[in-house]
C-alpha cells in the first residue's frame, strides 16, 4: 500500500502537470482572461488570508524562493529560486542565507536590494515602523530572530531554533517581497512588484488588470501580454461566462463537483480537473462549557461521523477522509489508512462506532428519553451551511438534536472568540502543506487561531520536536503521532478534505493547479496561449 | 401653487434628514462593521489591531459626532473615503451612477413603451382571445423574478447565440452596446411593464365607458383617436403614479439583474459595500437613492396638474 502511495507521489513531483507543459514552443502574447470570485478587500497580499487576494496578485510580485510553478505538488524538494540566486543553512540549521539577484528592478524602476527583504520581513515580524492594517501570517516568523544583510545581495534569517520548515513558509504565495519605498496603503491599492505583471488598475466588483512586465528579470517571461480579471460574483453568470467563451479559465479550484459536470457538458472541449486543495472541513468544539466539557460527549460526538456519508453526499464521492494535515498521496504528512483506522471514528464500521457512542452518551446521563439539545453554528456560506445540516442527521442518532444556528460573517469570528458556541462547522484552508503551519497555527496553546482553546502542553513539545526535526522520515513519523492524539483528543475533528474543480479552454497551455495548497500556484509567468 | 412648491421642498428635506438618520443609525446596529470583516478573512481578531484600525477609521468616535462628521462632509461636498478601497467615496460612486441610470431609464422605458399600448389593446379588446393572451403575458411578468427571468436569459444567449450579453466598459459593435443595456433593461422592465399594462387596462376600461367616449364615437372620432386622445388622456393619471411608484422600486429589481448581467452599477455596489459594511459608500448610495426617489415622486405629483388642468394645488 505504502509503496502504491510512494509511486503516487513520485509521479506527482517528476510529472509536469497535465498535458499543457508538454506542448510545444510556448506562443507569445494575448491577455488571459478570467472571471474573479469576488471584489477582494484590498491587493496587498500579506494583509490578506484569502486567495481572492492570492490569484489576482500573486503575478505582480516575486518572493526569495517559490514552489516551482509547474510541479502540482508542493514540497521541499520543488522549491527553486526566484529573488533568491541561491540559499544556504548554516550548520546549525539556526541560519538561512539568500543570495540575491541583481539587477532587478521593481516595478516603478527602483532597484531591488537586500532592503527590501529585510523591511518586508522586519514589517510581518511588527518590528518596524511601518505597520500592516492587519498582519494574518506574523506567528510564522514566531521562530525568526532578526533578518540581517550583507550587503546590497544578500539576506539572513537568523532563528532561534532550527527550523527546516522557514524555507518552505518562504516559498508560498503568501510570501512576497515589499518595495521599502512604497507604504502598505499603497500596496494596498497600487501594489508595486518585480513580478511578470504589473498592476494597471483594481475597479473594486468590476475588474483587475495586470500588464506584462517588458523589463522581467528572468529572461523570455512572462509569455502573456496580460491578464485580467472580471469581477463576477453570481457563480451561475460566471460558468455562463466561461462556456460561452468570454473566460479563457474559470476562477482556479471554484468550480464545484456538480458545476464542472455541466461545465463539461456545455463546453466538451474545456479542459477541467479535480484536484485536492488541502482546506478541510472540521468541527470546532467548545470544550470549555457544558455539555462538551465532557470528554465522553466530545468522543461520542467524533464516533458518531459517517464521513463517507459527507464525501459522498457533498462531493460526489471526490474527497477525502483524512486526520488534521491533508490526506496523501496529494498530501505530504498524513497518517498511513492502516493508522488512521485505529482512531475511533474511524474505523470503517458505522453501526459500530455510533453503538460506542450512544454507550458513552448514556454514560453522560443523556438517551433516547433525554435528548442533547445543542446549536450547531456556522457561517450562513453554502460550504459551511451543507456540512452543518448533515452533522444535525448524522448527530441524531446518538440522542443530540441539533439546531443550526447561522451566523453573519461578520460575526463569526468574533463569536468564536467569545466562546459563543457550543459546536461550530468550520472550513480551514493551509497555505503550505507543513505541520509547522498547520499544527501551531490551528492547536497551539494561545494561537489566535485555535479557535477551541485547545492547549496540551504534552503536545506542544512534540510539535516544536517535529519542527526541529531535519530527518524527513522521523519528522513524519512524529507528525502522524501527534495527528493521532489530537484526532483523539477530539481537538477539532476533521470531516473530510474537500476537492475542487477549475477548467479552462483548451488553448490556454502551461497551468498547473497545486494538489495540496490553494495558495502557491498563481505566478502565471509560464501560462501561455495556443491561439 | 408657488406656496404648494415652497411646503413640498421643505417636506423633501425633512424627509432627507430623517432618512439619513435612520440609515446612520440602522448601519451602526446591524451587528459587526468593516473591521470584523476584515480580520474574518484573515481567520482571527487581534483586539490592538481592532482597536487601532477602527481609531484609523474613525469608529471609535461616539455615534453622534460619526453623524456629524458625515453630514458636515456632504455639505461640503466631500463624501468620505471608502474602507475598502480607500479612494474618496465620490470616486467610487460617481462613475457607477450613469451606468444605473441608464438602465433604470431603459427600464422604465421599455415599461412605458410596453405597458401602455399593450394595455390599451387589452382594454379595446377585452375578453378577446388577444386579451387573455395579452392577460397571461402581463401575469407572467408580475410571477417571474427578474434574476430568474435574467439567468434564463443568459441560458438562452449562450445555447443559441453562443454569446452573452454581459456588461462590457469597451463594447466593439453597436449591437453589442444595445445588447449588454437593452437586455438586462428588458428583464428588469419586464414586471415593471406587466404592473403598467395592468393599470392601463383597468384604468382604460373605466374610462372606455363614459358617456363622453360615446359622445365621440357618435361624433364619428376614429377610433384610434377615441382610444388614444379622449380614453388614454384620462385613463394615463393612475398610469403615470404607477410608474413613479415604480421608479422608486426599480432599484431593488436592479440589484439582483447588475448582479446576474454583472453590470457595474451603483445597485450591486450598493450591496457589496453593505457586505464590507463600507459606511460611507453605504450611507451616501441611500442618500442618493433617497434622493431620487423623493425628486421623483415631486416629478409625478407636478406631472399630474400638467396632464390633468383640473388639477390644481393650493394652500
Amino acid at each position: 500500500m505504502r509503496s502504491v502511495q510512494a509511486l503516487a507521489v513520485a509521479a506527482l513531483l517528476l510529472l509536469p502537470a497535465y498535458e499543457g507543459a508538454a506542448a510545444a514552443e510556448p506562443k507569445q502574447g494575448g491577455i488571459l482572461r478570467m472571471y474573479h470570485r469576488d471584489s477582494p478587500g484590498s491587493a496587498s497580499i500579506h494583509e490578506g488570508a484569502t486567495y481572492s487576494v492570492n490569484i489576482p496578485f500573486m503575478p505582480v510580485f516575486n518572493n526569495l524562493v517559490m514552489f516551482k510553478q509547474d510541479v502540482a505538488q508542493n514540497s521541499v524538494d520543488s522549491i527553486v529560486p526566484d529573488l533568491a540566486e541561491s540559499w544556504a543553512w548554516s550548520g546549525d540549521g539556526k541560519k538561512l542565507t539568500f543570495k540575491l539577484k541583481q539587477g532587478v528592478k521593481w516595478h516603478d524602476g527602483k532597484p531591488f536590494t537586500s532592503a527590501d527583504v529585510k523591511c518586508t520581513f522586519d514589517m510581518l515580524m511588527g518590528k518596524s515602523q511601518q505597520k500592516f492594517r492587519q498582519n494574518p501570517r506574523k506567528s510564522w516568523y514566531d521562530q525568526v530572530n532578526d533578518v540581517t544583510v550583507n550587503g546590497d545581495f544578500e539576506a539572513s534569517f537568523e532563528l532561534k531554533r532550527p527550523q527546516p520548515a522557514l524555507l518552505s513558509l518562504l516559498a508560498s504565495g503568501y510570501t512576497p517581497v515589499y518595495p521599502c519605498h512604497v507604504s502598505p496603503a499603497e500596496m494596498r491599492t497600487k501594489p508595486v512588484g518585480t513580478g511578470p505583471f504589473k498592476f494597471v488598475e483594481f475597479k473594486a466588483n468590476e475588474s483587475i488588470k495586470l500588464t506584462k512586465n517588458p523589463d522581467y528579470f528572468k529572461k523570455g517571461l512572462p509569455h502573456l501580454d496580460g491578464i485580467e480579471f472580471t469581477i463576477i460574483t453570481n457563480r451561475s453568470t460566471a460558468i455562463l461566462g466561461f462556456v460561452s467563451g468570454k473566460f479563457d479559465m474559470t476562477f482556479p479550484t471554484e468550480v464545484s463537483i456538480p458545476l464542472l459536470k455541466e461545465v463539461k457538458a456545455q463546453a466538451p472541449n474545456a479542459v477541467c480537473v479535480v484536484e485536492p486543495n488541502n482546506v478541510s472541513t472540521n468541527i470546532i468544539v467548545n470544550s470549555s462549557a457544558p455539555p462538551f466539557d465532557n470528554l465522553d460527549i466530545r468522543r461520542a460526538l467524533a464516533l458518531a461521523l459517517d464521513r463517507k456519508a459527507f464525501v459522498a453526499i457533498m462531493f460526489e464521492g471526490q474527497a477525502d477522509v483524512g486526520g488534521t494535515m491533508q490526506p496523501a498521496p496529494a498530501g505530504l504528512w498524513s497518517m498511513p489508512k492502516e493508522m488512521l483506522e485505529t482512531i475511533p471514528g474511524y474505523g470503517p464500521d458505522i453501526n459500530a462506532n455510533r453503538e460506542e457512542a450512544r454507550k458513552l452518551m448514556q454514560r453522560a446521563g443523556y438517551g433516547p428519553d433525554k435528548r442533547l439539545a445543542v446549536k450547531i453554528s456556522t457561517r450562513n456560506i453554502p460550504i459551511y451551511r451543507d456540512p452543518a445540516v448533515i452533522l444535525i442527521d448524522q448527530i441524531k442518532s446518538i440522542y443530540i438534536d441539533g439546531e443550526l444556528d447561522v451566523v453573519d460573517t461578520a460575526q463569526w469570528f468574533p463569536k468564536v472568540a467569545r466562546k459563543d458556541y457550543s459546536l461550530g462547522l468550520n472550513l480551514t484552508g493551509n497555505a503550505v502543506d507543513d505541520p509547522d503551519q498547520s499544527l501551531y497555527e490551528n492547536y497551539a496553546c494561545g494561537s489566535e487561531r485555535n479557535y477551541t482553546n485547545y492547549c496540551n502542553k504534552e503536545i506542544e513539545k512534540l510539535f516544536d520536536q517535529q519542527s526541529v526535526e531535519k530527518d524527513v522520515a522521523k519528522r513524519k513519523k512524529l507528525v502522524w503521532e501527534i495527528d493521532k492524539k489530537l484526532q483523539e483528543d477530539v481537538a477539532r475533528p476533521i470531516i473530510f478534505h474537500s476537492r475542487s474543480g477549475s477548467c479552462w479552454q483548451p488553448y490556454v497551455k502551461g497551468i498547473t493547479i497545486m494538489v495540496n495548497s490553494s495558495y502557491n500556484g498563481y505566478r502565471y509567468e509560464d501560462v501561455w496561449m495556443d491561439k | 401653487m408657488f406656496a404648494y412648491i415652497v411646503r413640498r421642498l421643505v417636506l423633501m428635506l425633512v424627509t432627507l434628514i430623517g432618512i439619513s438618520i435612520i440609515i446612520f443609525v440602522l448601519l451602526r446596529v446591524v451587528p459587526g462593521n468593516i473591521v470584523d470583516i476584515l480580520f474574518d478573512a484573515a481567520g482571527f481578531v487581534d483586539p490592538t489591531d481592532k482597536a487601532n484600525l477602527e481609531k484609523e477609521l474613525g469608529l471609535n468616535l461616539p455615534i453622534y459626532q460619526q453623524y456629524l462628521n458625515w453630514i458636515g462632509g456632504l455639505l461640503r461636498g466631500d463624501l468620505g473615503y471608502s474602507y475598502v478601497s480607500e479612494k474618496p467615496a465620490l470616486d467610487e460612486i460617481l462613475p457607477r451612477i450613469p451606468i444605473t441610470a441608464r438602465l433604470a431609464a431603459l427600464a422604465l422605458l421599455f415599461s412605458a413603451s410596453i405597458g401602455i399600448p399593450l394595455g390599451v389593446i387589452s382594454a379595446v379588446h377585452q375578453g378577446s382571445r388577444l386579451d387573455y393572451a395579452l392577460r397571461i403575458v402581463s401575469l407572467s411578468g408580475l410571477s417571474l423574478p427578474s434574476f430568474w427571468l435574467g439567468l434564463l436569459i443568459l441560458m438562452a444567449s449562450v445555447s443559441l447565440f453562443g454569446a452573452m450579453p454581459i456588461y462590457n466598459p469597451n463594447p466593439q459593435t453597436w449591437t453589442e452596446a444595445f445588447a449588454i443595456y437593452a437586455v438586462p433593461a428588458m428583464a428588469v422592465g419586464f414586471r415593471s411593464a406587466a404592473l403598467t399594462m395592468r393599470i392601463t387596462r383597468s384604468s382604460m376600461l373605466e374610462i372606455l365607458r363614459q358617456d363622453y367616449i360615446r359622445t365621440a364615437r357618435a361624433k364619428g372620432a376614429s377610433e384610434a383617436s377615441v382610444n388614444y386622445r379622449h380614453a388614454l388622456k384620462n385613463a394615463i393619471l393612475p398610469v403615470i403614479t404607477v410608474i413613479g411608484i415604480e421608479a422608486a422600486f426599480l432599484i431593488g429589481g436592479l440589484i439582483v439583474t447588475e448582479t446576474v448581467f454583472n453590470i457595474p452599477g451603483v445597485a450591486r455596489f450598493l450591496v457589496e459595500a453593505l457586505r464590507w459594511r463600507d459606511y460611507p459608500i453605504v450611507q451616501n448610495l441611500v442618500m442618493l437613492i433617497a434622493v431620487v426617489v423623493v425628486v421623483a415622486n415631486f416629478t409625478v405629483d407636478m406631472l399630474y396638474a400638467a396632464i390633468d388642468p383640473r388639477i390644481r394645488y393650493t394652500d
